[in-house]
């Protein structure tokens, strides 16, 4: 009775093998329970393998099942290029039924595989093949794995297997591995569960304790994969802080010394964009493709030196004739700012972009969920190096003191003998230097357009004005500050309101320090 | 305050002096240029076509902004990057009343306006309704300005935020304001704006009859901004205007309140704004969030600016001027625009800071060596 | 001290910038009617002393009682003046672009400083006869539409003196009128000042000892934002601690 029925399923499957191919249904009579395992005939010959494969597609479940056993669980590398050879000269139907078996043997293989990153993909393939002959190699390759990430993926990997189990212990086990991993691949095919266990109108006794497993499991990778959006979201907070901060910290030192807002900030930050992007271009010129993912460490003092030069330039032509008109020259900067663009946009077109080097593609996995790219890793360390930098030449150096003297009393300073325009024209270039090294960083995340340095520059006025001038401190805290609110106010406001509330935030804010964070009290105050 | 400037200088603008050039411009434009539309054949050289009138209409509401914004960065100091926004708001209380009258003549015949249809709204929102009265429409876009400035400018001047602050700010609020009404959810036409328009009062917006009473209106209006400028700037408060620019500590320990002052000021001007918006809507026929963001709140600093800060004439001839000089670079070389507006604000910064009006000053004063020898504005209203 | 009782009374002020004690619990009185001189080493906390009182700083401890129970403290700037204490700045401080007649004008008391009073105000006779009058006091009367901005240094100083004088306060707070100022200048300031004494209370703070010397009746001397000795000058010059810390660095009378 059961033996003809199991026949007629299997006729009809290879029916609709045969008309639609699909793998999926053919997988699921995999391992019919009742055959016994092949003891032998795995053919050393190409021929051997055409029996084989023919067989795969038989009309005999028992011989279907037995073909599939050989070739799987005593496959090698060999017996792959074996199929491949067979597959060539297959008809349609064969590649079909072989297709799902060699996509098996193959993530079975290479699970042995020397390449992490291999390994880890064929767990994670075999994992969601829905194969449950997989799970005990998938077990099997965790034992000996050394590497974390690896291991994880295998072990998550058997316990998705598992879940499907006839087992009702196998499946309470699973589940809690599952839930003790905080799986996040796991949990749709968990919550599958728990609605299957728990919509059967008559719920076996068996099944209790596993829908309990399986409600906690879900629960436990929930609670999980809310930190790590948390988590998630304060990096991507961090990440656009640092951003923010680089762009900031030349425009504040300048605010803090001359009183004067540069418009034209964001322009000396696509300066040196355009810098980056010209290094790239020349080192795939002039240069063999072996150094090429050399040109982004190159392209930062470039980035630096040209935007310097170009403040130093716009320092001399215009801001030097306007000290102390800070409103006039926030208007003339920004025509210099509208020239700029105008200028790029002439020069380069619209758009181009920057191929981030190879050694700052891909992320790192530090925790389940949470998976963090080296590009934006690499602008949080050279924010830090650039707030050390300044900090080291604001304290630590002879330019540092003047500019210091200079910011406290301009008069005095003057008349210590200190070359105040001098130090001016210093100061600035080195804002625009800054500005250029944002800019540099910036192609990392973004394409090279000419309005590049408009995106975020209202925002970094928004860091100035809060961080109230005098002090690096102000700075930080204000970037980091609005830099994370609007990552965490996004999600539930949308980026438009979020900023929009950042706004009134920062306004009222201003009702308490109108003069930002660490404004200087005293007499020096006015 | 700088001995440079105190050389330069010869004080405040005889008001009589303004108000006879007012008076000559005010009669050209307002019974000269229409009569030339109306009067000559359309090919004698004096005729003015309905087209140029038109654009004279849209300088003209262009003015009204401008005098605003004079009062409160000419004679106050204060720099307010924001004016857009009141404009926009003024300009899209108008655009919202004309999109009603419409009715069911859109692309869509439905009584929603078109771009209603195309969002699936169903059901005029709430704040639409008022403006199906026209009245109402003008109220609003005059008193819904003011009402933003005034609850703003209580916030950012009682706390005393001044300067390149205040500057800042109101640059942010201009971002702000842009992105929200760029937004389709807002129920303010998006990206696109409102446009489409088809009359006004029952009059046809197309008809040149109708852009004719327009322009005069604009005229009008014009000319009540600029007489109301000139009561508030001739008055004592003026003075304590120009005082606060001069030294806010000794207006503050003199017992006024320079931040109730700050608010008035603003208040007048972005109601000018607001009123500036209403006239250029039914002209232009359109509006959309690219005319009230960052950018173009920063062009019409640069009217000002050109024009001659700190007197009223000077104003209305930088917003007609630059407006002129920008319609005609722009449909010649449309790339050169930019470089030129860049270079207006930087020229007009290092080598004119008193505009046209101070320009014409140094020119009757001296020989033209000395036009730039001294490029420090006598109306520097900033303090170190 | 006066039998009317005193104009102004600090009590144990406190002026803290970022753990700088510019005042340190400071205790200073001056009775109506009378000229005030404070003196004190730069840091002392003199200008400070007059922000205090005039509501420009806020002390973090302290009461300032104007008159007979009026605290000072944590009321605005403009409300201040108008309860009739006048400041003078160090730098003068006036409306360059205006007139001088219309920086007489803006300061002349009015019982309304308000936005829509000033703008529908118009000048009354009695007010022009005032200016007229005070412009003679500073000699300025000679040309009284001329921008002030173009004004000598020493004229400016007078200006500004001029202008509180008119918002007729009870007290007036003077920083360093002579300073930049010709002996002349000087001299005429000293008679000034001396003649303002007759109707208001005048806290004078000077560095100049000769000047000290013209107009001073009692000298308060201040050292790290405490109140040292007070007395007249020849008492206060006399003082063993005054010598140590003040006169012994500095030499009197330039």
């Amino acid at each position: 009775m059961t033996r003809s029925l199991v026949r007629t399923g299997v006729v009809l499957f290879v029916l609709a093998l045969g008309l639609s191919g699909s793998a999926v249904a053919w997988a699921a009579g995999l391992d019919e329970p009742g055959s016994s395992v092949a003891d032998g005939g795995q053919g050393s010959e190409v021929e051997g393998m055409k029996t084989l494969v023919g067989q795969l597609s038989s009309e005999d479940p028992a011989v279907q099942q037995q073909a599939v056993r050989v070739l799987v669980e005593t496959g090698d590398a060999a017996t792959l290029s074996r199929l491949e050879l067979v597959l060539e000269e297959a008809d349609r139907a064969t590649r079909v039924a072989v297709k799902p078996v060699k996509a098996l043997l193959k993530n079975k293989l290479n699970l042995a595989s020397d390449d992490e990153a291999v390994r880890r993909a064929a767990a994670g393939d075999l994992g969601v093949s829905g194969q449950r002959l997989a799970a005990p190699w998938l077990e099997a390759a965790a034992a000996k794995e050394s590497q974390y990430w690896a291991r994880y993926a295998m072990e998550e990997g058997a316990a998705m297997l598992r879940l499907a189990d006839d087992d009702p212990s196998v499946r309470d086990a699973a589940a809690a591995k599952l839930g003790e991993l905080r799986s996040q691949n796991g949990l749709p095919a968990l919550k599958e569960l728990a609605q299957q266990l728990s919509g059967e109108a008559s719920p076996r006794e068996s099944d209790a304790p596993v829908l309990a497993a399986v409600s906690q499991a879900i629960e436990r990778i929930e609670i999980w994969s809310t930190w790590a959006g948390v988590f998630e979201t304060l990096f991507r907070g961090v990440s656009l802080s640092s951003i923010l901060l680089m762009m900031s910290l030349g425009l504040a030192i300048v605010f803090g010394l001359m009183g004067v807002i540069n418009m034209a900030h964001g322009e000396l930050m696509m300066v040196g964009a355009y810098a980056t992007f010209m290094t790239q271009e020349l080192f795939k010129a002039y240069l063999p493709p072996s150094m090429f993912d050399a040109y982004f460490l190159a392209s930062l003092p470039v980035a630096f030196l040209v935007a310097g030069a170009c403040g130093l330039f716009l320092e001399a032509t215009v801001i030097r004739f306007l000290y102390g008109r800070p409103l006039e020259t926030m208007l003339a900067t920004w025509g210099v700012s509208l020239v700029l663009i105008q200028l790029a946009r002439v020069l380069f077109g619209d758009l181009t972009a920057v191929t981030a080097p190879a050694w700052l593609s891909g992320g790192a996995q530090v925790l389940v969920g949470v998976y963090l790219p080296y590009n934006r890793i690499f602008i949080i360390g050279l924010s830090i190096v650039c707030v050390i930098g300044i900090y080291l030449t604001l304290f630590r150096s002879s330019l540092g003191l003047r500019v210091r003297a200079v910011t406290q009393n301009r008069n005095m300073s003057a008349c210590l003998g200190i070359p105040t325009r001098q130090v001016d024209a210093y100061t600035f270039a080195f804002g625009s230097g800054l500005a250029g090294l944002a800019g540099c960083a910036l192609t990392l995340v973004g394409n090279v357009e000419p309005g590049l340095g408009q995106n975020y520059i209202v925002d970094s006025f928004m860091v100035v004005v809060t961080g109230g001038v005098g002090k690096l401190a102000g700075t930080i805290v204000a970037a980091l500050g609005i830099g994370s609110l609007n990552k965490f106010l996004e999600p539930s406001f949308g980026a438009v309101y979020g900023k929009v509330f950042i706004l009134v935030l920062v306004i009222l804010f201003l009702q308490r320090r109108p003069s930002g964070l660490f404004a200087i009290k005293g007499r020096h105050a006015d | 305050m700088n001995s440079m400037s105190e050389t330069t200088s010869e004080g405040q603008p005889a008001a009589e002096r303004e108000s006879l050039l007012f008076w000559l411009i005010g009669l050209f434009l307002l019974i000269v240029l229409p009569a030339l539309n109306v009067l000559p054949a359309e090919e004698s050289w004096l005729h003015v076509s309905d087209f140029t009138l038109n654009r004279f209409g849209k300088f003209l509401a262009f003015a009204i902004l401008a005098l605003g914004l004079d009062l409160i960065w000419g004679y106050t100091g204060i720099l307010s990057l924001g004016q857009g926004v009141f404009f926009g708001i003024g300009a899209y209380c108008m655009g919202m009343h004309l999109m009603l009258t419409i009715g069911s003549e859109g692309v869509y015949g439905s009584a929603l306006p078109d771009f209603m249809v195309w969002n699936q709204v169903k059901e005029l929102p709430l704040f639409w309704t008022p403006f199906y009265s026209f009245l109402a429409a003008v109220g609003l876009g005059v008193l819904a300005p003011m009402f933003c400035a005034w609850l703003f400018g209580l916030l950012a001047f009682r706390s005393r935020i001044k300067g390149v602050y205040f500057a800042i700010i109101t640059q942010a609020v201009a971002l702000s304001a842009w992105l929200v009404f760029n937004r389709n959810e807002t129920n303010l036409g998006g990206t696109n704006g409102l446009t489409d328009f088809k009359q006004l009062l029952g009059f046809r917006l197309s008809e040149p009859g109708t852009q004719r009473a327009l322009y005069v209106a604009t005229v009008l209006a014009l000319g009540g901004a600029y007489f109301l400028c000139r009561w508030i700037v001739q008055s004592r408060a003026g003075k304590v205007l120009i005082a606060v620019r001069d030294s806010e500590q000794r207006v503050l320990f003199s017992g006024y309140s320079p931040s109730n002052y700050k608010v008035f000021v603003f208040v007048v001007s972005a109601g000018l704004a607001g009123l500036a918006g209403l006239l250029y809507v039914p002209q232009v026929g359109i509006i959309t969030p690219a005319q009230i963001g960052v950018l173009p709140s920063l062009e019409m600093v640069i009217w000002v600016a050109v024009g001659g800060r700190g007197t009223l004439v000077g104003a209305i001839i930088g917003a007609v001027g630059v407006n002129f000089g920008r319609s005609i670079l722009t449909n010649y070389f449309p790339e050169l625009w930019p470089f030129f507006l860049g270079g207006l604000f930087i020229a007009v910064v290092l080598l004119f800071p008193d505009g046209l009006v101070g320009l014409t000053r140094r020119l009757k004063a001296g020989p033209v060596g000395t036009l730039f020898k001294k490029a420090k504005p006598a109306s520097e209203g900033v303090q170190p | 001290m006066n039998e009317k009782g005193s104009i102004i009374y600090l009590d144990g002020v406190v002026v803290d910038y970022d753990g700088f004690k510019a005042l340190n619990n400071l205790n200073f009185i001056v009775g109506y009617n009378e000229l005030r001189v404070v003196i004190g080493p730069n840091g002392a906390g003199k200008t400070t002393l007059l922000d205090v009182i005039c509501g420009k700083t806020k002390p973090a401890q302290g009461r300032v009682i104007f008159g007979k129970d009026v605290d000072l403290v944590g009321k605005r700037e403009d409300d201040i003046t108008k309860l009739g204490i006048g400041r003078k700045f160090q730098a003068p401080s006036i409306y360059s672009n205006l007139t001088v007649w219309e920086n007489l004008d803006l300061s002349l008391k009015r019982d309304s400083k308000g936005v829509i009073a000033t703008l529908l105000s118009t000048s009354t006779a009695a007010e022009r006869e005032r200016i007229a009058k005070t412009l003679d006091m500073i000699g300025l009367h000679e040309d009284p539409h001329r921008r002030a901005g173009l004004l000598s240094h020493g004229q400016k100083q007078w200006l500004e003196i001029g202008m509180v004088i008119l918002q007729d306060p009870a007290l007036l707070l003077v920083d360093e009128p002579v300073a930049g100022m010709t002996d002349k200048e000087t001299e005429q300031t000293g008679v000034l000042l001396q003649t303002l004494a007759e109707k208001h209370a005048v806290i004078v703070i000077e560095h100049d000892m000769e000047f000290v010397r013209q107009i001073a009746r009692t000298v308060t001397v201040l050292h790290e934002g405490t109140v040292i000795c007070e007395g007249t000058v020849d008492v206060v010059q006399a003082n063993d601690r005054v010598r140590e810390i003040y006169l012994g660095r500095q030499k009197v009378g330039h």
